[in-house]
């Protein structure tokens, strides 16, 4: 690349790599950046740079020759590929001119561009024909003269093209040289200080200590020095001081969290399911995967191919399936009557767009409808990425999960007692009960067996809620005729004989009309049994026990008549019977209950799963109370007798069905016992692939059979090229994107990383790297950085070290008064950009900043205290059960995240709801954001901790506590000025609670009342540490 | 503007090299130099009143939103065939290549049980159920043949709301502000209120202003006590302390914006201001004691009552102290025929809910003169089947190619039907509405084209109406 050439177009930073089109008002980026949406600097600077270097560069009397990449695909791109660009679909008249042979492509006696030129190029001659006009005049887009004679004289010179700009190589080029040889710190430096001294803009001075240890301590660990660590720093004459402070963060395992955060983001982290029920999910050993990967410096490839195919490695780890969560962080539609294979594929191409976004930085999901608009991707390309991710066996469901303890990605797991779970309340509830039922059993079994005899119920009627038919069938059984689904009941009325009645049995019984022959009406022929109830007379019958000849492992019979159970299922039981065959449950009444000709109406519920519904049965009554077969109970009371860990599976799960389906606190007290193990979803490939096709405009319902199957392959312009081939997989994916060939990893990677730090990448559309947005603004910097990247074997921390001790990054970030006229918008980084921290940091500095915080990693999510009503928007009320102790003063990345109603902080501050990949988030400032840290009881009750803070570490004077105060939450002193308004409005507020003494009471916490004993005095100092929260640059990383 | 805002933004201007006049020249650039219309915003007053682009007959929009999706058949469209059709199977030309989310293929015909009537001089039918709806049947144009891509709960309100099934896109109410700003200085522009069993399916992504700046985003009221989170001054904290809180504050980012010359310390001093005029100004809109006891009885509502008629009032009242947009919604519409969602009492029960508020809301704002310039449009995400769905009773499953809505006021024809479904319900067969016609119109309402609003992200112009969409001329008044 022309370095003069290119050096100039890195005058213009703006979007849509328009530059002429930006210099003459075409397009101007509106982004996503500062709260008002519109950079209205950019404007300013294209009016400027209209005045003051369009004849320079347009006419090119410097530049010389015409770009492609500079000066013409902005052009073409905007204004002509969406009818003459890569999708054949919109394509017009059969032409496309986004590539040499397209539109030299000889169209019966003509050509759109005939090189050397313009006055034979239909093209040119269109653009210019008033009469015929290109574009058309309904597209609403015009070409300005200026764009006109650029693309005059590029077809003069040839018409030459050049692939995309991020498809290119690496090439960093070489290093610039600079006239001021004190300034860089590094080479990082070169590239800036060169394009500042071309346009003669003298970088700014470092930001001073004080400034530079708050900046490293937000941007490496998101956590605010102590005043000590800040005194430390700023009287360490060492010349080796910063270098050692960075060496020093970058060690510390806070570095984990910062940055993992960055990263979760983009895996789309959360705590629950999403969609509309969106219930918890346990993918924290995920998120502590991520933090203890980044704390030991994994190689990016390295973290690429774990997060991406870990599972796919020979041998896999635990570590390695553990990062595979990455991909399972997809929403799970739990809605009723949810396609499966609709939201399978819906995660599929989540999967998809996420890879794209994170790995290649190209909105990839574009390509999921149809071919992509503007870039190098064809729909069937989308696919071919998609075939990778077709063949996992999760489907809208948890699919493969581990086991994971609390610790145990960072070596060090807690202990957890298999069978006591570390809670004894539920142990001893437990043993209590199975004492009871030692006893029982025994009881019992001293009865002796009993032979009881069954008469069968003879129905008046049965009907179904759903009034099917029924079918009463030789035998008195009866089957009940199609029509009948959902959570229908059966409703059976009949008399009996019998002078009294002891129990009933329920026999369910196979036909061939129901699914696999079985007695229920599920595709697999089972069916849930939720409720069995009795009433006789119109009294309703109490049922004290309940056995059967087969139960379902979380299914027992038990769970019929008592509300904690799900019911009763008959699948793979522990007696090893078949499933669907003639199975029978007994129901034993309290006591027997004379009849005298009553009506007896049973009722058969099933309440749980829709569409699992018994669909053949008879019924008998006996007189006597039956009781269990001997054999059972005998087998039951063995299990019993066995100490716990000599227990078989099945009678673990005999006993554990019965426990829960009978006591009503076994459940309450189950939770807690469980947080210390996560069952997180991991990635599981299937033995057989899918077959993939091409979704005609991405709808799952339409497979493109006539193309056939498609195989999994990368995208043809991103090199090194990956051919779709059979047989390959996410290893073979993960593979490519981090081959050192793939120029778009590390630029993309690189981008995000100095986003980080100076609030913008080099590239601002990090997010697409495509030929809509926007051109690096420091190409060969950001070349540098990629190859770099590589050099140093992919360490992230390397990185960040070089870029921490750069002049560059060490700027003061004031505004300038020269640069607010030349680049108001800082792409030149003559200064550091100042920029309000992110959500979790909000909460985390307060935390720090109160003394309060509790300095732990990891581990299940924690709830601080929310207002009630959270979850008023949300369909279903989620479980908020406010964290104690030292959990409550947990950092904020620790928070359960629900997508559906997220703790408010993180909406207020911007935090996403991770629905879907954020590469980049927006910054706001509204007023909702200085109410919540003004009034949330959260930050008050720190403003209180802080209080109390103050004044043990600065009893003497209301002005050392001012600056006690400064140093805590600003790590810097005030100025007269600050000292001087603070000093006033304590004391105003002093005086003022004098003469409120129950306000000053209900503003102080009771520790700080007994500190100072003086509620006046101590209410001033929380409304002081008040004000320090609400400080813009509390919250601002200057 | 008070003085401390005054002299900083003056200072701003002044000293940090950002003249007027060439800000001025930059909205003027930017409003010429696109091929859309994409409004400048001032960063610091992100809700300043911007003129729409072409001539507006809405000012205001009130969407009372029917989550759970209202069955047409039970309220709008009386289909004597399928009374006559009753308990049969659906025609097999009418079934093919349909997706349900529920019906398993083997259900049939049902025919409402409710009476039907037309009213009005436009001749509208209307079942029992809706009897305050009688009153306003000449107020409103009537929507037959709407549509939608959508038939599940979260995505499809998703669609209604951003034009878009996934989460990501601005809603409805963000594009409004974006384009309009917001008339009020002391309440957020676009506002969500909410009442029934419980929220809306996928909660605050309907209300998200996507990939617009996060000041366009719905501000959820709160039923229930605070309207807005953390409104409330901690304890012992009065009315005057609190302004000294916030003077002390102000001075203090006023200080740091001399020392940095950041502007953004501009916004956040503007956002702290806002935020003490929303201390006073929410409860003052909360507090109900200036309506007379004739506005609660013709709402049917209570103070404090949470209900949806409460939120009918305060959508009005939001209205007249100039908030943009205001969308209600109401749960439980989801008649499938389960527990707590039959189309029996459960049905009834959510029509009495919302029947007398919104006729009321409608004839209020008319009374008031404010129906000229309010839209008020109402409807679920997508119908309900012609064909009952068995669960615990018989109910209807979701269908997404015809239903009914309707809109009032802001510029629509009153007392009009638009659109006409086939004798059984199944589809449209005149007047078709799609919701990206809904969106177009709603925006041409507002004075927008609905081609050229647009915001550029991620390397694209996006749109409300993405790339589809027609302004429903033949309602325009």
């Amino acid at each position: 690349m022309d370095r003069r050439n290119s050096q100039k177009f890195r005058l213009y930073p703006v979007q849509s790599g328009t530059v002429p089109c930006t210099l003459l008002g075409c397009t101007l980026y509106n982004g996503p950046g500062k709260s008002g949406g519109v950079p209205v600097g950019g404007a300013l600077l294209s009016f400027l740079l209209v005045a003051t270097l369009f004849a320079q560069s347009v006419v090119g009397e410097e530049s010389g020759k015409i770009r492609f990449n500079r000066d013409i695909r902005p052009i073409l791109s905007d204004n002509c590929y969406y009818c003459h660009g890569p999708d054949e679909k919109t394509q017009e008249a059969d032409l496309r001119i986004d590539t040499f042979e397209g539109a030299t492509r000889d169209l019966g006696g003509y050509a759109a561009i005939v090189p050397g030129k313009p006055e034979e190029s239909e093209l040119y001659l269109r653009i210019t024909d008033h009469d015929d006009l290109m574009p058309p005049p309904k597209s609403k887009k015009t070409l300005s003269k200026e764009e006109i004679a650029l693309v005059e004289k590029w077809i003069e010179e040839g018409a030459e093209y050049e692939p995309h700009w991020s498809f290119m190589p690496i090439d960093p080029g070489e290093l610039p040289k600079v006239e001021n040889r004190d300034w860089p710190g590094n080479l990082i430096d070169n590239y800036i200080l060169s394009q500042l001294e071309e346009h003669g803009v003298a970088p700014s001075p470092p930001a001073d200590r004080a400034t530079l240890i708050r900046r490293l301590y937000i941007d490496l660990l998101g956590l605010l020095p102590s005043p000590e660590e800040v005194d430390k720093f700023v009287s360490d004459e060492s010349p080796d001081a910063y270098d050692t402070l960075v060496d020093s963060l970058l060690a510390n395992s806070h570095y984990g969290e910062r940055w993992g955060r960055h990263w979760l983001d983009q895996a789309r982290y959360a705590d629950s399911n999403g969609y509309s029920i969106d219930s918890l999910r346990e993918m924290w050993p995920y998120r502590d995967w991520v933090i203890e990967a980044l704390n030991r410096d994994m190689p990016f490839d390295q973290f690429t191919i774990e997060q991406l195919a870990g599972d796919l490695l020979p041998k896999p780890t635990k570590m390695q399936q553990i990062a595979t969560g990455f991909h399972r962080n997809t929403l799970i539609n739990q809605e009723g009557g949810s396609d499966k294979e609709q939201f399978r594929v819906e995660a599929a191409i989540d999967r998809v767009a996420t890879t794209g976004a994170v790995w290649l930085g190209l909105t990839v999901g574009c390509a999921q409808c149809h071919t992509h608009k503007f870039d190098p991707i064809t729909h069937r390309e989308f696919f071919e990425l998609y075939a990778f991710f077709n063949s996992t066996s999760d489907q809208n469901n948890p699919g493969k999960t581990l086991e994971v303890r609390r610790g145990e990605v960072f070596g060090k797991p807690v202990k957890v007692d298999s069978e006591s779970q570390s809670d004894t309340s539920i142990g001893k509830l437990k043993a209590t009960w199975e004492a009871k039922q030692i006893q029982t059993v025994k009881q019992e079994l001293a009865k002796g067996e009993l032979k009881m005899g069954w008469t069968a119920l003879r129905a008046d009627s049965v009907k179904t809620s759903s009034l099917s038919e029924v079918e009463t069938l030789p035998g008195n059984s009866y089957l009940i005729k199609p029509g009948y689904g959902g959570q229908d009941s059966i409703s059976i009325q009949a008399k009996s004989d019998l002078e009294q009645i002891g129990g009933v049995r329920l026999r369910v019984l196979p036909h061939k009309s129901l699914p696999k022959n079985g007695p229920g009406t599920a595709g697999n022929g089972n069916f849930v049994l939720s409720a069995f109830e009795v009433k006789i007379g119109g009294k309703p019958v109490k049922v004290k026990a309940a056995f059967a000849d087969q139960e379902q492992s979380g299914y027992p019979v038990l769970g019929a008549i008592h509300k904690e159970g799900k019911g009763w299922a008959i699948n793979a039981g522990p007696s090893g019977l078949p499933m669907n065959t003639a199975h029978e449950a007994v129901f034993v009444f309290g006591e027997p209950i004379k009849t005298g000709g009553k009506a007896i109406e049973i009722t058969l519920r099933h309440d749980v799963n829709a569409n699992y519904l018994i669909g053949h049965f008879a019924v008998d009554v006996t007189e006597v109370s039956p009781r269990e077969p001997t054999e059972a109970l005998q087998k039951f009371l063995a299990a019993l007798e066995k100490p716990e860990s000599k227990r078989a599976k099945l009678e673990k799960t005999l006993i554990k069905d019965r426990f829960e389906a009978t006591e009503p606190r076994a459940k309450l007290s189950k939770k807690p016992a469980d947080r210390n193990v996560g069952r997180m979803m991991v990635m599981q490939q299937l033995s057989t692939p899918r077959d993939t096709y091409l979704l005609t405009r991405g709808d799952f319902t339409r497979p493109d059979k006539e193309l056939g199957k498609l195989h999994p392959g990368g995208l043809s312009h991103v090199a090194p090229f990956l051919p779709a081939k059979a047989g390959q997989n996410r290893l073979d994916l993960a593979k490519w994107l981090i081959d050192p060939q793939n120029p778009l990893t590390p630029r993309v990677t690189m981008n995000r990383v100095w986003m980080r730090y100076f609030g913008r990448g080099l590239v601002e559309t990090e997010e697409d790297f495509g030929t809509q947005g926007s051109l690096p603004s420091h190409p060969e910097l950001l070349d540098w950085l990629g190859a770099t990247f590589i050099e140093k074997g992919w360490s992230m921390k390397a990185m960040h070290r070089l870029i921490v001790t750069s002049a560059t990054y060490r700027q003061s970030s004031h505004t300038r008064a020269d640069l607010s006229e030349l680049d108001p918008w800082n792409y030149w980084l003559a200064r550091q950009n100042r920029s309000r921290v992110d959500a979790e940091i909000v909460r985390d500095a307060a935390l720090c900043a109160s003394g309060l915080f509790t300095d732990e990693i990891g581990g299940p999510g924690v709830y601080p205290p929310q207002p009630d009503g959270v979850y008023a928007f949300t369909q279903s009320r989620k479980n908020w059960n406010t964290s104690k102790n030292a959990d409550r003063y947990r950092r904020a990345m620790y928070t359960v995240f629900f997508r559906s109603a997220p703790y408010p902080l993180f909406t207020t501050f911007d935090a996403p709801d991770f629905s879907s990949v954020c590469t980049r988030r927006v910054k706001s400032n509204t007023p909702l954001q200085a109410l919540n840290i003004a009034n949330d009881p959260v930050f008050i009750e720190l403003a209180q901790a802080l209080a109390l803070r103050i004044v043990k570490e600065a009893p003497d004077s209301q002005t050392a506590q001012i600056h006690r105060g400064f140093n805590i939450c600003l790590s810097r002193n005030p100025t007269q000025l600050e000292q001087e308004v603070l000093l006033n409005y304590i004391k105003t507020q002093e005086a003022a609670y004098q003469q409120e003494l129950e306000s000053a009471k209900s503003l102080s916490s009771s520790a700080l009342l007994a500190e100072l004993d003086n509620p006046a005095k101590a209410a001033s100092l929380v409304s002081f540490a008040r004000v320090l929260f609400n400080l813009d640059n509390f919250i601002t990383r200057e | 503007m008070n003085l401390l805002q005054e002299s900083t933004r003056r200072h701003f201007f002044q000293n940090c090299g950002v003249g007027l006049g060439s800000l001025a020249l930059n909205r003027m650039l930017q409003q010429e130099a696109v091929a859309g219309y994409r409004p400048a915003i001032d960063p610091a007053n992100p809700m300043d009143l911007r003129q729409p682009p072409h001539p507006a007959k809405a000012k205001n929009v009130i969407f009372l939103f029917m989550a759970g999706a209202p069955s047409q058949l039970d309220l709008f469209s009386d289909k004597p065939k399928l009374r006559e059709f009753h308990g049969q199977a659906p025609p097999k030309s009418l079934m093919e290549g349909k997706r349900f989310a529920f019906l398993k293929g083997t259900e049939t015909l049902l025919a409402s049980e409710r009476k039907f009537g037309r009213y009005g001089q436009c001749g509208m039918s209307l079942s029992e159920m809706l009897p305050h709806h009688r009153k306003i049947v000449d107020e409103v144009t009537w929507l037959q043949g709407m549509t939608t891509d959508v038939f599940n709960h979260g995505p499809a309100k998703l669609f209604m709301n951003t034009g878009f099934q996934a989460p990501g896109r601005p809603s409805m109410g963000s594009w409004a502000t974006y384009g309009l700003g917001s008339a009020s200085r002391d309440l957020p522009g676009f506002v969500v209120l909410q009442s029934g069993p419980r929220g809306p399916r996928a909660g605050s992504t309907l209300w998200s202003s996507g990939f617009l700046p996060t000041s366009f985003q719905g501000v959820p009221f709160r039923g229930k006590g605070d309207p807005i989170l953390y409104l409330k001054s901690p304890e012992g904290i009065s009315r005057k302390r609190e302004r000294e809180f916030y003077d002390t504050v102000g001075k203090l980012n006023e200080a740091r914006l001399d020392e940095t010359g950041d502007p953004e310390i501009m916004t956040r001093i503007n956002s702290y201001e806002m935020a003490y005029r929303m201390q006073s100004s929410a409860p003052e809109l909360m507090d109900l004691s200036s309506e007379s006891k004739k506005t609660f009885e013709s709402y049917g509502c209570e103070p404090g009552d949470s209900s949806f008629a409460s939120n009918c009032l305060q959508a009005r009242r939001l209205v007249e102290r100039g908030v943009r947009f205001v969308q209600l919604y109401h749960t439980n519409w989801d008649s499938h025929g389960g527990p707590g969602e039959n189309l029996n009492d459960d049905f009834e029960k959510v029509c009495r809910d919302v029947d007398q508020a919104s006729a009321a809301l409608v004839l209020d704002l008319k009374e008031r003169g404010m129906l000229d310039d309010t839209l008020v449009i109402w409807g679920g995400e997508f119908g309900r089947t012609p064909m009952g769905e068995v669960r615990k009773t018989v109910g209807r499953d979701h269908h997404v190619d015809a239903f009914t809505m309707w809109m009032a006021g802001g510029g629509t024809k009153a007392g009009y039907i638009h659109g006409e479904t086939d004798e059984l319900g199944f589809g449209v067969v005149d007047g078709k509405v799609h919701v990206h016609d809904l969106h177009a119109t709603i925006l041409h309402l507002l004075g927008f084209d609905h081609e050229q609003l647009t915001y550029r992200f991620q390397g694209r112009d996006f749109r409300l109406t993405d790339v589809h969409g027609h302004v429903v001329k033949e309602i325009l008044a």
